[in-house]
């Protein structure tokens, strides 16, 4: 059977949606229209490369990392090297389509919510190139946290607004972009950095980020002259793995594997892994796993890394999940971060926090694999913003 | 006839307005709470919305997120809100509407939730998050029960929309008077005049106006506008700033009183 979903009304089997205010539908609506419109559009399909090609530094390597595959001593090991767009991550991808939408619907004015601030500076980088106002919402809580990317932020000429309310996290930035969406919704495109939120955004930003999987798959094949027989990526709200899985998703024989943050363990409950250990539940305008309490109250998510720390998922996902299509795992905290120092040591590249989870299952999954069996992981974004958790982790000051 | 409907029929009937408060469940307390609505039925206000606490409130202002973060401390869930309003409804007659996110329904479950309600003397629901697009999975169970429907238009809201909102409603539409959060904006009543011709001439449902209107003269303005008026962040401040003081009861009463002389035309 082949998977071609949303329905037309953003549906994901029983996933997704748009659970939000009235006052948020007609923009939707809209949005979703615009959107299908450029889908089809040639010419918006054409600059949307074009500015992936030129400005992005697309298509990405998909690089074979020998040391990695020796050192796992299993299967191939191939990285698909988001950590080189401009930027440092996948998130420019998405940012691109959705500036290049928002100017053709003739907003001037965009906003985003960050976590860990890539999705962040990717959309503040987009409004300094196409000449838009940004406003960023993030947690005061990330805003600690994140410095060096809020002062980037900053300087590419976004405001950044610090959110106090709630946990003062990424689910609480969302809520306050969702609240100031509503206010200013005649003038303001809402730039959602991953692939959840209500219809059409999970489709959208997919449909964005697919390009990591169409160039892997067109690079493995020339490469190994076969599919692969595995897809590693990790997963907060997902974008990257949504990204790299999509386009294989018609694929039987290779099987697909998100990883979400396990935190400091399953049991012990802060974790950040909605599929693995949450329940099915309605935020942020869709249906999906979620981190909750037994009375449908959203719990906080917890991680080492800034970008997976979200109590939710994209709603495809929970389909693939529930479909079978892909099976979704957890690593922890200090899983992720031995292996942030094993591919920074063996490969001398520095993973960010993120896709060092993506890392940490495929050094569990590759030695139970023959060598002839290959893995294809995301490497979604570059360390460089995370030196101040490891060193912290690590109990060397930086200066 | 449901409760909210019969309560629009005597009002016309007697020339007024109906005045509706909400308030926040469990802020500060669910004993306070349940007092609170006894004792606004008595000061005359006509419908109460009772807002369940959600951790995620992405239409709430500060205020009343503010709100919900408090009953969510003290533990409030859905549960003992039905078993509360079970006990009031034992005693008043006052319609009451159950104002929410659509998450803690879910995971109660819809069906469940539908008969809990129901039992407890809920008159209508009304769900921020549950559009007509996606309303059918509750309405499946809401409906039988003869549990109005409340659904909110809103000034973005265009005309062929507006037909299929005012189609699938029950009880009254409640129109959100601005383009924004609760209780952060100042309506403007020439946009609103504007947009509730739009719907009166969709609809011969009642509709009442809400999000941002606070004071007694503004209660006035809109209600000579509409068939009610909704208060809200305003009151749950209200509450905020006097719970604690020995006469809040007869204070509150007091602050109701005011408010409905102003849907007296």
């Amino acid at each position: 059977m082949k998977i071609n979903m949303p329905d037309n009304k953003g549906h994901f089997g029983i996933f997704g949606g748009r659970y939000v205010a009235e006052t948020l539908m007609p923009a939707l609506i809209e949005l979703e229209e615009a959107y299908r419109r450029a889908a089809r559009d040639r010419s918006f399909q054409k600059e949307f490369r074009s500015y992936l090609k030129d400005y992005a530094g697309r298509e990405t390597p998909l690089y074979f990392a020998a040391n990695l595959t020796e050192k796992f001593g299993g299967a191939r090991i191939y990285l698909k090297r988001e950590d080189l767009n401009h930027t440092g991550a996948h998130k420019i991808n998405n940012t691109l389509g959705q500036a290049l939408l928002a100017r053709r619907m003739g907003k001037k004015r965009v906003i985003a919510e960050t976590g860990a601030g890539q999705h962040g500076v990717a959309t503040a980088t987009v409004a300094a190139l196409f000449g838009m106002e940004c406003e960023v919402f993030m947690g005061a809580e990330d805003i600690r946290r994140q410095e060096p990317n809020v002062f980037r932020m900053k300087m590419l000429g976004a405001d950044v607004t610090p959110v106090t309310s709630g946990t003062a996290t990424l689910k609480d930035a969302m809520n306050e972009a969702m609240r100031q969406w509503v206010a200013r919704v005649r003038d303001t495109f809402y730039v959602i950095g991953t692939t959840a939120g209500p219809h059409p955004y999970p489709q959208m930003v997919r449909d964005f980020q697919s390009v990591i999987g169409r160039e892997a798959r067109r690079q493995i094949l020339k490469k190994e002259g076969r599919l692969p027989d595995f897809l590693v990526a990790c997963v907060g709200g997902g974008s990257n793995a949504m990204g790299l899985f999509y386009p294989f998703r018609n694929d039987p024989e290779t099987a697909m594997v998100g990883v979400e943050a396990g935190g400091k363990g399953i049991a012990t409950g802060l974790h950040a892994a909605s599929i693995s250990a949450g329940q099915v539940g309605v935020l942020h305008g869709n249906k999906t796993y979620l981190l909750q309490d037994k009375h449908g109250q959203v719990k906080d998510a917890h991680s080492i890394s800034a970008g997976l720390d979200y109590p939710g998922v994209g709603p495809e996902h929970s389909f693939f999940h529930a479909q079978g299509r892909a099976q979704y795992v957890s690593v922890t905290d200090d899983e992720a971060l031995a292996a942030f120092m094993l591919l920074t040591t063996s490969e001398g590249i520095m993973p960010a926090m993120e896709s060092a989870h993506a890392i940490a299952y495929a050094a569990k999954l590759a030695p139970t694999l023959s060598r002839d069996k290959i893995i294809v992981i995301c490497l979604s974004g570059r360390g460089d913003k995370d030196m101040g958790i490891v060193a912290e982790k690590m109990e060397v000051k930086l200066p | 006839m449901s409760r909210i409907e019969k309560k629009f029929r005597e009002l016309k009937a007697k020339g007024e307005k109906a005045l509706i408060l909400y308030l926040t469940a469990g802020d500060p307390d669910l004993e306070t709470t349940e007092k609170l609505i006894l004792t606004l039925d008595r000061a005359g206000v006509d419908i109460l919305e009772i807002g369940v606490p959600f951790s995620d409130p992405t239409a709430d202002g500060p205020v009343i997120q503010e709100a919900a973060q408090r009953s969510l401390r003290k533990g409030t869930t859905l549960t003992a809100i039905l078993k509360m309003i079970a006990r009031v409804r034992k005693v008043t007659s006052i319609p009451i509407v159950l104002f929410t996110y659509y998450n803690p329904i879910f995971v109660y479950g819809n069906e469940r939730f539908a008969g809990q309600a129901k039992k407890a003397g809920v008159d209508g629901v009304l769900v921020v998050d549950l559009p007509p697009e996606e309303a059918d999975e509750l309405r499946t169970f809401t409906d039988p029960q003869g549990i109005d429907f409340i659904t909110l238009t809103a000034p973005t809201t265009d005309d062929r929309r507006l037909e299929k909102i005012v189609r699938t409603s029950s009880g009254f539409i409640y129109y959100i008077s601005v383009t924004g959060v609760t209780g952060t904006k100042e309506p403007e009543a020439e946009a609103a005049a504007r947009d509730l011709r739009r719907i009166r001439k969709a609809t011969d449902l009642p509709v009442a106006v809400g999000f941002g209107i606070s004071t007694a003269a503004q209660v006035r303005k809109f209600a000579a506008l509409a068939d009610g008026v909704v208060i809200g962040s305003a009151f749950v401040k209200w509450i905020s700033l006097h719970c604690q003081e020995q006469d809040f009861l007869k204070q509150a009463a007091a602050y109701a009183r005011e408010l409905k002389e102003a849907t007296v035309l």
